[in-house]
């Protein structure tokens, strides 16, 4: 087993969230909902129309589909390999997921639990088999953050730069510069 | 692992502006539009329902609005902000987003005439209740409180006297009660006062003093600090709750920490619509990148003049905190150690009549009802800003009927204190 330093995760460097954000292609979100009104789905949508790769995770609904995609009942399910899980699940039922992603192979790179969601030793359990991970952070929020689209809503984003942003396809559409 | 976070300086001048996309124009263009063309259907969807950034119509969002909001939060250490088409106008949105008919807030007493009108006439049509409060003794404002309380307000420097308050004493009485502490950092702006780094919630401005400093703009920003927990009572259902208007989202769990700059803009703005014009936005925009620096000599200006007229024998007293001797010269040394605000009030010994002779002969000094200029300005209050309070309120304002009001500018200080001294002269 390798060696690694205990992450700081009551920060981030921005380096660290756009390297995931550009690494990731495939994304099981664990805890989608149908609803459209729920912050879930608010994000699966942003991250679908960024070009991910997004399988909804959620018994209640496994079988139909959320957003055009197909809902698995859980992460051993998804028929192909995930680079992140995104986890929309609250803090207590974060030991019971890292369970579950331990057990996949091959191991995804990321995961990724919500704002408000925050488990230290979940997190060391899954840095020691060498997977990134980020909590109390909203992917939705930190993409919007980094590629500056979040500044039109008069969020302080802490970037500052000199650089013209990324564009992407369409009217109001930016992406994440590459590192 | 910690990033380290620009300079004032820095973030006055780049803080939010990256080159526009299109054009590679590096000064923020003023996008002078109304409305955003949408890709398709379920894109304009998306930015109806907030499940996407961007632009949807010009009395909700423009982006050279936006830049000039991200500028301000980050100067005032905020998580998000909300430019409006006043400093009254943000007010009027704050307090619309946190209160409903019945419940009520406390204020500071000594506020700028303008809030005092505000708050004690204009929101008693809402059922808003405002109580007074003295921040020389912070006690009247939590013997106040009750469970129909919902906010405290204060100026973090006062207007017209130019007094600092002590902001962390009367953020713990709002900590303790679980109320959001607002604070109006106009006077002071974030130059000289982060309030949010002393324990205020939310704060509000007026853009149209300091911080376009040009006296050529109006505009009001509200700044949302991240700090205050609006779900945890039920008291601030605007936040809480289901929004009916958005079908139910609730936007406190969706936004998290800038929530209520949100709730201001997609609830206040959006259905009372006194948006800031992007014109405006552009000019206090290019004001702002040398607020750091007019605002050090507009200090250094005011100290000198302030010193002087201390000094004159026709003076009978000055209020100015930067004043070794003044009563408030221990706060500002504690809060805002650059200096003590180029706003200030000050009485001559021949009273009202003095007051007036002093205000007509003057010649640099321009008599007129706005403060935080390049241009040194000069008001009687009693007369004009404070002219619809009682005698007794306007004493209680620090703008009783002796009290002339000077707002220091940032011309060659020699030249400020000579039209002084002429027009002194002849009172």
């Amino acid at each position: 087993m390798r060696h690694i330093h205990p992450m700081n995760h009551d920060s981030y460097d921005d380096s660290y969230i756009s390297g995931i954000l550009d690494g990731v292609k495939t994304i099981a979100m664990a805890g989608a909902s149908a609803n459209d009104v729920r912050p879930s789905y608010f994000v699966m949508k942003y991250l679908l129309n960024k070009g991910f790769s997004v399988i909804p995770v959620n018994p209640g609904q496994a079988g139909g589909q959320i957003l055009g995609q197909d809902v698995c009942a859980k992460l051993s399910d998804i028929p192909v390999a995930i680079d992140m899980v995104d986890v929309f699940r609250n803090s207590s039922a974060i030991p019971g997921i890292v369970d579950e992603v331990l057990a996949l192979d091959p191991l995804p790179k990321v995961v990724w639990m919500q704002l408000g969601v925050r488990h230290d030793e979940a997190a060391v359990r899954l840095e020691e088999k060498g997977i990134q991970v980020v909590m109390n952070r909203c992917p939705k929020i930190e993409y919007g953050r980094l590629s500056g689209e979040i500044g039109w809503t008069g969020v302080n984003s802490g970037v500052l730069s000199s650089k013209r942003p990324v564009m992407r396809q369409g009217f109001q559409s930016f992406g994440i510069r590459q590192k | 692992m910690s990033q380290k976070i620009p300079g004032f300086s820095t973030l006055a001048i780049h803080a939010g502006a990256k080159p526009d996309p299109a054009t590679g124009a590096r000064i923020t263009p003023i996008y002078q539009t109304t409305g955003y063309v949408f890709d398709d259907a379920d894109h304009a969807a998306s930015l109806f329902g907030l499940k996407a950034f961007g632009n949807i119509y010009t009395r909700i969002m423009n982006p050279t609005q936006a830049v000039l909001e991200e500028r301000i939060a980050a100067l005032e250490g905020g998580t998000a902000a909300l430019a409006t088409a006043s400093g009254h106008s943000a007010q009027h949105l704050i307090f619309h987003t946190i209160m409903r008919p019945g419940e009520n807030f406390v204020a500071a007493r000594k506020l700028y005439g303008g809030s005092i009108n505000q708050f004690g006439h204009a929101f008693q049509n809402y059922g808003w209740e405002v109580r007074w409060g003295d921040v020389n003794d912070v006690s009247t404002f939590e013997s106040q409180i009750d469970d129909k309380t919902r906010a405290i307000f204060i100026e973090s420097l006062a207007n017209p006297g130019g007094e600092f308050v002590d902001i962390e004493a009367i953020g713990n009485i709002a900590r303790k009660h679980g109320l959001p502490l607002i604070v109006d950092n106009t006077l002071a702006t974030p130059y000289l006062v982060r309030p949010l780094e002393h324990g205020a919630d939310i704060i509000v401005h007026s853009l149209t003093k300091f911080i376009g400093g040009h006296g050529n703009s109006m505009g009001g920003m509200i700044v949302d600090g991240g700090t205050f927990d609006w779900s945890k009572s039920g008291n601030y259902p605007m936040l809480s709750e289901p929004r009916p208007e958005y079908g139910g989202v609730v936007l406190h769990e969706t936004f998290g920490n800038f929530a209520f700059a949100i709730a201001c803009r997609v609830l206040g703005l959006r259905d009372i619509g006194p948006a800031i014009s992007p014109f405006n936005a552009f000019q206090i925009l290019t004001g702002c990148e040398t607020l750091p620096l007019r605002m050090q000599r507009h200090c250094d200006n005011a100290i000198t003049v302030a010193g002087w007229l201390s000094n004159h024998p026709k003076v009978a007293w000055v209020s100015y905190p930067g004043l070794a001797g003044d009563k408030n010269h221990a706060l500002q040394k504690r809060y805002s150690p650059r200096g003590a605000g180029a706003v200030f009030t000050f009485g001559l010994k021949g009273g009202y009549e003095a007051g007036v002779k002093l205000v007509e002969g003057l010649e640099l000094f321009s008599h007129l009802a706005n403060l935080g200029d390049t241009r040194s300005l000069v008001i009687h209050p009693a007369s004009t800003t404070h002219r619809q309070l009682t005698d007794e309120q306007k004493i209680a304002a620090g703008a009783g009927p002796d009290t002339v009001r000077l707002s220091i500018g940032i011309e060659d200080s020699n030249d400020i204190v000579a039209d002084l001294e002429q027009a002194l002269a002849k009172v």
